[in-house]
């Protein structure tokens, strides 16, 4: 678990993002626990982004999002995450893509 | 304020957005072109292979000046197990042509380069900037776009919706559902960079000759995906993608899924000592033929991949989006000559011709594939390679058992994993989809 966690910190470190500070471009809505999808992203998101927190909820922290969508095509039409693009400039930026 | 208004607004300079843009501008239309990264390609991820027939029909001299990786004279498919790949190798002379095929490309430069040409074309390109939502009028015709700028609606007479395969603006005007989970992939992607001669060393290539791997098996764990290997000039792309909806019920983290096939045996000698530059990840629409959804209505059309044109059995997508946005480009030049409004009866003039295209001809004749990859994924991604492998050992391996047990064995596993009804009826069902 530990060692993938760091793996995925290396790599992320190779590409390039403009955050842009305090105003993430998804949310997950307030839940008392995770559904089953929301659950998977705290493995199947491809940056990390979601995390389970002590009282056993998903939060996430979208600053190395690569803005793939696959949390969105997972938890939007059930409403458990607001999913939008960052502001126009911000987010990754793929030197190669 | 005397309000602007364009004939026509591209939203996205990916593929499909370009071509469009490019096509329209061409035939003296105003367009504006509307993209959220800090510049064309900065969102975009790829493979990636170019198809070099499509382009030529947009720009004919393209291979003067685009950047272009290598020419493709080698294709390998693989099919893996935990240690081993079973394979057939396509290499041909033919391919070293004067206009050559097929090309790999390093999409956030090939982006910028087609860009170049839109402008240079007379379209007005914007950047760093997100269309947020698009503007109706009282009847529900589409008459312009909101964006994350200061100054209100952007007015024109019809959008091209080039927003790729998550776009926001047709899924939240209601003209389309977002994907579902079973009708996309994720794929994950490094670029491995290494001396252009070690590269050329390692394929057994010369001069600008290119060679890609298609992979597919027990990398996937089980799950409907494929891993690909493509040669750049100065670095190999390297990759994975799996069904969403597969993702989600297994759990399987995709980086974990890269990190496994980068170390599989027959993969792990060809990256020896490369540098990482990059991890991307993107979406790939899968769902085919039925996932395709309503083309066009008033005021707008939908292109590439935010409209599912794309054909996952043969990895063609850029293809696709690039014809679908010039097939829109035109019908909607055509439509602005004879003087008529972009109206939906008007606009289905583009579904009209796409209908003719390969585009569309392509995707029928797959229509049943999909379905089949999803219900089936386990027994072609993860029975039948290691399977295969088995029997190419059983084969090759001379170990002083008679051939004719080898052979009997060889029958025997297959039976045993699939039973003999279940063998006929997979081939069957695959022979029906590819049909
Ligand atoms: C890993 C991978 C490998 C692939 N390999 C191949 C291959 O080898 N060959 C092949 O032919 N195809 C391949 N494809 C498919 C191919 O990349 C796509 O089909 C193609 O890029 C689709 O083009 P598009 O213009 O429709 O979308 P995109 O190229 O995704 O372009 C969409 C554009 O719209 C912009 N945008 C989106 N929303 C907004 C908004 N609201 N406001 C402003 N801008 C917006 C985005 O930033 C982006 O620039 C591959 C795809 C992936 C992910
Ligand atoms: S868009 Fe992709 S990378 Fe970003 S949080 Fe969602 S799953 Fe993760």
């Amino acid at each position: 678990m530990t060692t993938s966690l760091v793996r995925i910190e290396d790599k992320l470190y190779q590409n390039r993002y403009l955050v842009d500070a305090g105003r993430p471009h998804i949310k997950v809505r307030q839940h008392q626990s995770p559904s089953s999808n929301l659950l998977a992203l705290t493995l199947v998101c491809p940056a990390n982004c979601y995390e389970v927190n002590e009282d056993g909820q998903v939060e996430i922290t979208a600053d190395g999002c690569m803005e793939c969508g696959t949390c969105r095509v997972l938890c939007e039409e059930s409403g458990d995450i607001d999913w939008s693009y960052p502001r126009g400039g911000f987010g990754v930026l793929f030197k190669f893509g | 304020m005397t309000v602007e208004k364009f004939d026509a607004i591209v939203v996205g300079a990916g593929m499909s957005g370009n071509a469009a843009a490019y096509t329209m501008a061409s035939r003296g239309l105003k367009v504006l072109q509307l993209e959220r990264g800090e510049y064309p390609g900065s969102k975009n991820v790829q493979g990636a292979i170019l198809y070099a027939n499509m382009l030529e029909t947009i720009i004919p001299d393209f291979r003067d000046d685009a950047p272009l990786e290598r020419h493709l004279v080698e294709q390998r498919f693989w099919v893996m197990d935990d240690t081993s790949h079973t394979g057939m190798h396509y290499r041909s002379d033919d391919f070293n042509e004067p206009a050559p095929n097929r090309y790999t490309i390093i999409r956030a430069q090939f982006d910028k380069w087609f860009s170049r040409k839109v402008r240079a074309a007379g379209a007005i390109v914007l950047c760093e900037t997100t269309a947020t939502e698009l503007a109706l009028d009282a009847d529900g015709k589409v008459i312009g776009v909101h964006t994350d700028r200061e100054g209100g609606i952007i007015h024109a007479e019809v959008v091209v919706l080039a927003e790729g395969v998550n776009g926001l603006l047709g899924t939240r005007a209601g003209f389309r559902k977002v994907p579902k989970p079973e009708a996309v992939a994720l794929a994950v992607k490094e670029m491995h960079f290494l001396p252009e001669e070690v590269i050329a060393e390692r394929f057994g290539l010369s001069g600008d000759q290119g060679c890609v791997i298609e992979a597919a098996g027990t990398i996937s764990r089980g799950m409907a995906g494929l891993g690909f290997l493509y040669t750049n000039k100065e670095s190999i792309s390297l990759g994975i993608g799996c069904l969403v909806s597969d993702f989600a019920a297994t759990m399987e983290r995709p980086y974990a899924l890269l990190e496994a096939f980068k170390g599989h045996p027959s993969i792990r000698p060809l990256l020896a000592g490369s540098e990482i530059k990059e991890y991307a990840a993107h979406l790939i629409p899968e769902g085919g033929f039925k996932a395709i959804p309503q083309l066009f209505g008033n005021g707008w059309v939908v292109v590439g991949d935010a409209a599912q044109l794309n054909n996952a059995v043969h990895r063609e997508g850029s293809n696709l989006a690039m014809t679908s946005g010039r097939i829109a480009g035109e019908a909607i030049a055509m439509v602005k000559s004879r003087g008529r409004p972009m109206t939906s009866e008007n606009l289905s003039l583009y579904k009209a011709m796409l209908d003719k295209s390969f585009v569309v001809k392509d995707l029928r004749k797959y229509k049943d594939m999909p379905a089949l990859i999803h219900t089936n994924s386990r027994n072609f991604f993860m029975t039948y390679p290691q399977l295969l492998s088995q029997a190419a050992q059983n084969f090759v391996r001379v170990d002083g058992t008679p051939k004719i047990e080898k052979e009997r064995a060889t029958t025997a596993a297959f039976v045993k994993a699939r039973s003999r009804w279940g063998l006929v009826s997979d081939a069957v069902r695959l022979a029906l989809a590819w049909r």
